[in-house]
């Protein structure tokens, strides 16, 4: 993927969120933001995903800058998969249905179509058996892997994971990074705000360090975990990897 | 022994969920109606009262003819009561701000004022005032301008119980605002709003009795008119009760079973 920030600024009510974000990227698959919460990364990535319009600045993804009328922010979130941290699954429908319900009405599928093409992806990823139950008779892994099929059904440029960890249990958490590792072996443009350090490191190409609303360090994963170059990321690295 | 009895006559609970045998159910349903009838039987054998059920009988077409009425009445400002509170609801979340402000008038005006003096007004004087003479008409849409602002706050509350998370998420998939409208919040504000609507639509249906007061040929006023014929109140408005009974009973019926199919934790 290609990016480009320029002094991207998002406040909320007064807080700023984002403070003058700043970025070019040109050859990376995967990349991981870090940081503490609060720090920003969700806010960017929620920028990036047409979610959040920022109040300044501009974005580019892949040469195509994003524009902020209604149209286009639909047109860009269609070619955009977005994983949130609680799933966000719609609770009246099945698990089947929450994936055709995008590919039916915003990507033109026939509903037959959809359906079969639904069940195809559910196969590859063991669900089969929880096609047809609610979101509520799932457990919280399994959710997010429906989500995660719902955001990759659209065939999507970019796959964005919001902390997609952070509601599960350890075992949990090990099947959907499990996945998020398979798409990355697949070569997959990714974007993953996460607060696994040992995931992140395995799967970033790039990371980028974000810390109040700035990137305080950017660069290839092995260097940043290795030989970080700023007291902010020094310490954050200390406290969390500590256990 | 005593376990025994109580098996009968309590609910016990497994965890979180309670456990009805249905004789336990069948047990406690007779006797909370054998109370109520001896509470009523003691109240009406107390009474010294000349029952004459065959002057009324005599009436029976009437009230038939009433009863239809207001079942035909009820049934049109249903649906348009519910038209009505849908686009007031929608109209709070407008961005023309004129428009918002005219469905938060008519929601404070027609809440805070009596059903009657609606009646009144908008039979004597605004519909006077169109032309429109027709009392039935003029009726219908009374009763359903008074529940649609009672049915577009239980909307408007519903949409609001809708999550922030959720809407989000139909974003993020590139849903439109009116897909995200029809295919993520108004299935699962139907399920929230089921019960409260329900008890809206037998309020309707029990104030349709005010229409009597501009001579609208519905139930209550033909039961009037029994009494005033046959000077036998109670016969009269008895079968008032059991009549609109048996128009809001299937209401509350229908909505517990919908309640129940449209069940999902969420």
């Amino acid at each position: 993927m290609r990016l480009r920030l320029k002094g991207v600024v998002k406040r909320y009510h007064g807080l700023t969120a984002l403070d003058g974000v700043s970025l070019q990227l040109s050859d990376a698959r995967s990349v991981v933001l870090i940081g503490p919460s609060g720090g920003g990364k969700s806010t960017l990535l929620r920028v990036l995903a047409g979610l959040e319009m920022p109040d300044q600045g501009s974005v580019e993804i892949d040469g195509e800058p994003l524009e902020y009328s209604e149209q286009s922010l639909i047109r860009h979130r269609r070619g955009i998969g977005v994983v949130f941290q609680s799933f966000n699954l719609f609770p009246h429908l099945t698990a089947l249905e929450n994936v055709t319900l995008p590919l039916v009405q915003a990507h033109g599928y026939g509903k037959v179509p959809a359906k079969e093409y639904a069940m195809e992806l559910f196969g590859r990823f063991q669900l089969e058996a929880h096609a047809g139950k609610r979101p509520f008779e799932l457990s919280g892994g399994q959710q997010q892997r429906v989500a995660i099929v719902r955001a990759l059904a659209v065939k999507p440029r970019l796959l964005l994971f919001d902390e997609p960890t952070s509601a599960l249990d350890p075992e949990m958490t090990a099947e959907v990074l499990d996945i998020i590792a398979e798409l990355r072996a697949q070569e997959r443009e990714l974007i993953l705000v996460t607060h696994e350090m040992g995931f992140a490191r395995r799967v970033a190409d790039h990371c980028l360090f974000l810390g109040a609303g700035r990137i305080l360090e950017s660069g290839p994963a092995q260097q940043l975990f290795s030989e970080p170059q700023t007291a902010e990321l020094r310490g954050f690295l200390g406290r969390v990897l500590k256990y | 022994m005593s376990s025994r009895w109580s098996e009968i006559f309590f609910a016990r609970s497994k965890g979180n969920a309670e456990e009805l045998p249905l004789y336990g159910r069948a047990v406690g349903i007779v006797v909370a109606a054998l109370l109520l009838a001896l509470i009523f039987s003691f109240a009406f054998s107390r009474l010294q009262y000349g029952w004459d059920w065959a002057a009324v009988y005599r009436y029976r077409q009437k009230f038939l003819t009433g009863w239809l009425v207001t079942l035909a009445i009820s049934a049109a400002s249903l649906v348009a009561s519910l038209v009505i509170g849908l686009c007031a609801a929608l109209s709070q979340r407008s961005a023309f701000l004129p428009l918002r402000y005219l469905g938060k008038i008519y929601i404070e005006l027609i809440r805070g004022t009596p059903l009657l003096v609606q009646i009144l007004v908008f039979f004597y004087v605004v519909a006077d005032a169109f032309g429109i003479g027709n009392r039935y008409l003029v009726g219908a849409l009374t009763l359903a301008l008074f529940a649609g602002a009672y049915i577009s706050e239980i909307i408007r509350a519903g949409i609001e119980s809708v999550g922030e998370s959720q809407l989000e998420s139909a974003r993020a998939i590139g849903l439109t605002r009116c897909q995200t409208y029809r295919y993520v919040v108004f299935p699962q504000v139907m399920r929230r709003i089921l019960p409260p609507l329900a008890g809206q639509f037998a309020s309707l249906i029990k104030d349709s009795s005010l229409l009597s007061i501009i001579a609208v040929n519905e139930f209550t006023l033909n039961a009037q008119e029994v009494n005033a014929f046959t000077y036998s109140t109670m016969e009269s408005y008895l079968p008032l009760a059991v009549g609109y009974l048996a128009l809001t009973l299937p209401i509350s019926m229908l909505s517990r079973y919908l309640e129940r199919r449209y069940r999902y934790a969420s």
